[in-house]
């Protein structure tokens, strides 16, 4: 099968920043697939390379098998971009920057399909209003509008969630969990870590310009992070030395263990016990990605 | 039309929309100040001066007002519509879409000129009331209005991408095009101005769009309306190629 996006050797410099530098990245059709990154680490650049905002200096891209330089008419249709900035057009309505958005992409008569999004995206009751008195959640949606109002079969989401309330953004995640259901291949980019750990199957995280880890969620939950045993002790009570050369972390009271497996707590517990120390709590950590995510940053600038 | 979509037909649609629905400003405007510039130049200069023989000054000054509206506005209406889209980022919806850099380039043109053509209409709706003009030649008078908005409208694609902030693109207006439109023959005939300023309006192609333009209405010009015709084709050849080369490599537009 083709693959809904593939990257190969991009690389774009701006002045002395080299923003992208050789990335390489396939991402398969109905995947949703995170682009993880701290700022400026390159993950807008690739993005506006992928929707031809920004010519690589090398490489090339694909959407779909379409070359976004070569065939840039096809690759454009079968791409849905929704940007970073909350932008508009203040001289037009809901429904006129839709049906305009639509026109561009040569399509006519697309009523039926722009009644769907506006009711999908909670839009009705703003259809007829400018653009300039939308609140900034209201604006949001109808980029995200906007970038679906040509169907295309690959969207990208360009920090979405940023600036937007608890409500919108289930709403929001809601809809493009449906989309992604329906078949549609999802591209996101986001600084909310258990936004991405929830939504996406891949993930590949960009430092300058470079990927730095790319894999399923699990794995890289897996390798990276794990489940932990934190447990506080009575007053007086002491960590005997074999588990002293295990404990991981000490925060708050808590002498943290990571676990390899579950079966490590009764060993825990066990050398505890003969010590003779209380527990006075005891709590699981679960693994994240901002854990995942740190370890990555961290080991890439070391 | 291989190179056109249906992409063309909206940008140009949404550029019309866009004036008319604020036409107050972008076209009410300037036919009032056309028209004072007709009132105020013509209570001066009406009892003192005749062109070409017998042709009275308000007559004469009709058509200049005219084809100086249709240029003004023609280039107003791509530099701003640009430059407010680039300024707040809107931009970027024009960008996304399968648009090629021929439609671009011929729906802003193209709505540019349309715009100065329906404010020159307006100005000389609103001038039928104080002189009768022959329109001796229809369709010179069509052809100037069209290549001198198309040009002017090419120049405000020009600026517009060219300019990042709208102080720019005012310096831009204030010392480029303000000059070249006052200083063409809107309010004279170059045979009244000194042999060394004469020699230098040849300079201005503004001149011959209006020198052209007005040869439509009265069937007599400071050159011949061919020349002219040469000078303006020439000019729209240039800065259509010019144009569509920056917007072929992206400038400032795609990085």
């Amino acid at each position: 099968m083709i693959p809904a996006i593939r990257v190969e050797q991009v690389a774009k410099r701006f002045g002395p920043v080299q923003a992208l530098a050789g990335v390489d990245l396939v991402v398969e059709q109905g995947e949703f697939f995170g682009l993880l990154g701290p700022n400026g680490a390159g993950k807008t650049t690739l993005i506006s390379a992928l929707a031809g905002l920004v010519r690589p200096d090398s490489g090339r891209l694909e959407v779909m098998g379409r070359d976004v330089v070569q065939d840039y008419r096809a690759a454009r249709r079968l791409l849905g971009v929704v940007p970073q900035e909350l932008v508009f057009d203040p001289f037009f309505t809901v429904r006129e920057t839709l049906e305009i958005q639509s026109g561009y992409f040569g399509i006519r008569n697309n009523d039926a399909w722009i009644d769907e999004i506006i009711d999908n995206l909670d839009l009705r009751a703003k259809a007829h209003v400018n653009m300039r008195a939308l609140s900034g959640g209201m604006k949001r949606r109808v980029l995200v509008a906007q970038a679906l109002v040509h169907r295309p079969p690959v969207i990208v989401l360009d920090e979405p969630t940023a600036g937007v309330d608890v409500e919108l953004r289930q709403g929001l995640w809601q809809f493009v969990r449906r989309l992604n259901r329906d078949g549609h291949t999802v591209v996101l980019t986001t600084h909310y870590l258990e936004e991405a750990e929830s939504l996406c199957g891949r993930i590949a995280m960009l430092k300058q310009g470079r990927i730095v880890a790319l894999d399923t969620t699990d794995n890289l939950l897996r390798s990276f992070s794990g489940h932990s045993l934190r447990v506080r002790l009575a007053p007086g009570g002491r960590l005997p030395p074999s588990l002293l050369a295990r404990l991981s972390e000490e925060k708050d009271g808590f002498h943290a263990f990571r676990l390899d497996s579950f079966q490590e707590v009764t060993s825990i517990l066990d050398a505890l016990r003969a010590t003779g120390c209380n527990i006075e709590d005891m709590e699981f950590g679960k693994p994240d990605l901002e854990e995942v995510f740190v370890s990555v940053m961290q080991k890439e600038t070391a | 039309m291989r190179h056109f979509s249906g992409g063309f037909a909206t940008l140009l649609y949404k550029e019309l929309l866009r004036f008319w629905k604020v036409s107050f400003q972008t076209v009410a405007a300037p036919v009032l100040t056309a028209l004072l510039y007709l009132l105020i130049f013509s209570h001066v200069l009406e009892e003192h001066v005749q062109v070409y023989g017998s042709i009275r000054y308000t007559a004469f000054l009709v058509p200049g007002l005219v084809m100086m509206s249709v240029l003004q506005n023609a280039f107003a209406n791509s530099s701003s519509s640009l430059i407010q889209s680039k300024v707040t980022g809107n931009i970027v919806f024009v960008l996304l879409p399968p648009i090629s850099y021929r439609e671009f380039f011929a729906a802003y043109v193209l709505a540019a000129a349309i715009r100065g053509i329906v404010v020159g209409l307006g100005v000389l709706l609103v001038t039928v009331w104080f002189v009768q003009l022959p329109y001796r030649n229809p369709l010179w008078i069509l052809a100037f209005a069209l290549a001198g908005g198309a040009i002017l409208g090419a120049l405000g694609v020009i600026a517009g991408i060219w300019a990042d902030k709208f102080d720019q693109l005012a310096a831009f207006q204030n010392f480029l095009i303000m000059p070249l439109t006052f200083l063409s023959g809107v309010f004279y005939s170059i045979h009244s101005l000194p042999a060394f300023w004469q020699e230098v309006s040849r300079f201005n192609p503004v001149f011959y769009m209006i020198d052209g333009f007005r040869y439509g209405f009265f069937g007599v010009s400071d050159v011949s309306p061919w020349t002219s015709l040469a000078v303006v084709g020439g000019c729209f050849v240039v800065l259509t190629g010019f144009t569509l080369w920056l917007l072929k490599i992206g400038y400032k537009l795609r990085a």
